[in-house]
Parts: structure tokens; sequence; C-alpha cells
């Protein structure tokens, strides 16, 4: 599992992380709004990707490890909506949980929503459009980027534990690493099996709603032909 | 059919790993979060209290597991029930597509 527990963050941290999250996600709120009046067409893949990560977040599985993580989903929204919108919809799958799971917490929901919402779907969101560009196939793009996506909240989670906790010997860099060979290394094979389900998923968006993908400027239309074709 | 060939593959070797890994030594298999707490432990000596508790926890493992499965049924009712709209709706567009030019050809 990887959102840092309620009151698991001292002063300053837990108010650096929410200045830092609470803008994006009131303009992410903003985007969101625009979206749902503007082009109606797109409001069930709004929700599908919502759900996707309502999904992928409650499940958690065994890692090579010896201990448990979940995958976080959210490479799929910040590919489609890109990542301010996709901060909204994690920070309510964040408050669920910490409101009925004791699983994250109201006092860390700003450095989880930073880790989950911002973080992750921001590197997600660059490596899809790096990969179309260099001229990936189209799933190729999608896997790597969720997965990338996914791997990067767990490396920002260890980051923000290590700042926080800073060892005596060491500092921030020798906590780092410590925090990191629990989340990151557990979350390896995780995070692979992430960017399969999610470009097999993207795989039924495109046969089914490629139309609201092109307008939406996430694929070329000659990217759909090829497909298509194939 | 491909990509489901592959993601299946991904599944299984995923799962194999699991059950390699519970094949030897003794692993505990709890969260990466309740890790972390013992590395806060290990750095600050044993200091750390966490300065604010859950609002609400699930009074048993039962309650918290029908919590997280009612998130996953929530999503995946979701999901299920768009795909499930856009594929019929394809269908019938396919198919009424089928018919007019069918009632061309006749005319």
């Amino acid at each position: 599992m990887m959102h840092i527990m309620e009151g698991f963050l001292p002063h300053p941290w837990w108010e650096i992380w929410f200045a830092l999250s609470l803008p994006v996600v009131a303009y992410g709120i903003f985007r969101m709004n625009q979206i749902i009046k503007e082009r109606r067409e797109t409001l069930p893949l709004l929700a599908v990707s919502g759900a996707f990560i309502f999904v992928l977040s409650s499940l958690k599985m065994p890692s090579v490890t010896g201990s448990c993580s979940h995958p976080t989903g959210t490479g799929m929204g910040a590919i489609i909506f890109g990542p301010w919108i996709t901060s909204v919809m994690a920070m309510i799958v964040l408050i669920y949980q910490a409101v009925f799971l004791a699983h994250g917490g109201l006092t860390t929901l700003g450095a989880n929503t930073f880790s989950l919402g911002i973080a992750g779907p921001v590197v997600g969101y660059f490596v899809y459009k790096l990969a179309m560009k260099s001229g990936l196939n189209l799933y190729v793009a999608v896997f790597l980027a969720a997965m990338l996506a996914d791997w990067a909240t767990y490396i920002v989670t260890s980051i923000q534990l290590a700042l926080a906790f800073p060892a005596a010997s060491g500092g921030v860099l020798a906590s780092f690493e410590a925090f990191a060979a629990v989340f990151a290394i557990t979350q390896v094979p995780l995070a692979i099996v992430e960017g399969a389900v999610t470009a097999l998923m993207f795989k039924y968006i495109v046969q089914l709603r490629s139309d609201v993908l092109l307008r939406m400027n996430v694929v070329s239309p000659g990217t759909i032909k090829s497909l298509k074709e194939a | 059919m491909k990509l489901e060939i592959i993601t299946s593959g991904v599944i299984v070797v995923f799962i194999a790993a699991f059950a390699y890994v519970s094949s030897f030594g003794d692993h505990e298999w709890g969260g990466a979060d309740s890790q972390a707490e013992d590395v806060i432990s290990q750095l600050t000596g044993g200091t750390y209290q966490p300065w604010f508790n859950s609002i609400y926890t699930p009074p048993s493992q039962e309650i918290e597991s029908l919590l997280f499965a009612l998130q996953a049924a929530i999503g995946s009712l979701i999901i299920g029930y768009f795909l499930g709209y856009y594929r019929a709706l394809a269908k019938m567009k396919a198919a009424a597509t089928a018919t007019e030019q069918e009632g061309e050809s006749n005319a």
C-alpha cells in the first residue's frame, strides 16, 4: 500500500504538500467543469477513467518482495484528460480511502494527492506524448506511460517521507534509499502489470470511442487508421 | 487478440513470481506502508508518534475488505456499463447502415 498514513507527516511537511496540491486540484476542478459543459460526449470516458482509478487502487497485490502494495490506475486519465483533471479524480479516491478505510489520511491527503494525483499523472502524460512523438506503437506508449506513472508515484512517496524523516547519518539521501527500498522495489512488478492492463483497457476505448480520442487530440487520425487496418 | 494474450501473459508471470516467492522463506505479505512505518521508527529511534489518528477505522478485517470490495465493485460497474453501452451502440449503428445499404441496392 502506498499512501502515507494518517498523522505520519510532521509539521511543516503536511502543510507544504497541501499548499502544492490544492491549487492544482482547484484548477483541475475548473478544467473538469469546462469539459463537462463544453464536451459532454467525453463524460462517459471521464467516468470510466475515474472508475479505473477506483478499481486499481482497491487491489492490494502481493509483490516479489514479500509485501503488498497497490497499483494506481492514474495513467489512463492522464493520457486522455491530462494531469489537471486526473488530480481531482485521484483526490476523490484518496478521500474515500482516508475516511472509510483508515488508509492514507486526511492530514496526509495533500502529500498523497501530490504523489498519486499530480506527480504520477504528469510523468504518464509526458511519457505518452514523448513515446507517440518518437513513433512507438500506441499501446506500447500507453504501457510505458501507465507503468512509469505508477512507479513515479511511489518514488515521490519515498521522497516525501525522506524529506520529512532525514536520517541522522546520511540525511535525506540515506533515508530516501531506505524508503525507496520498501516502496519502489515492491512496486516494480505491480507497475508492469498496471501498464499491461491499462494498454488493454485503452485498446477497448480505441475500438469503441476513437472519435472522442481524436477530438481530444489524444491520438492522430493516422494512428487510428493504421490500428484499424492491422 | 494479441494484446489480450500479452496482458494475460504478464499477469500469469506475476502470479508465478508470487507463487515462487511464497514457496520459500517466511513472508508476511503485509502492506508496504506498515513497512515504511518501521523505517520511520528506525530513523527516528522510535520517537515519532503520529500526531493525528484516522477519524474512522473499520472495526474488523472483514469490514475493511468489504469496503475495499465495494470500491472495486463501484468502479467495475461504471466501466462495464459504459463499455457495454458503447459496444451495443456500435453494433446497432453497423446494423442500421447495413439495412440502409440493402434498401438502396434493392431500390
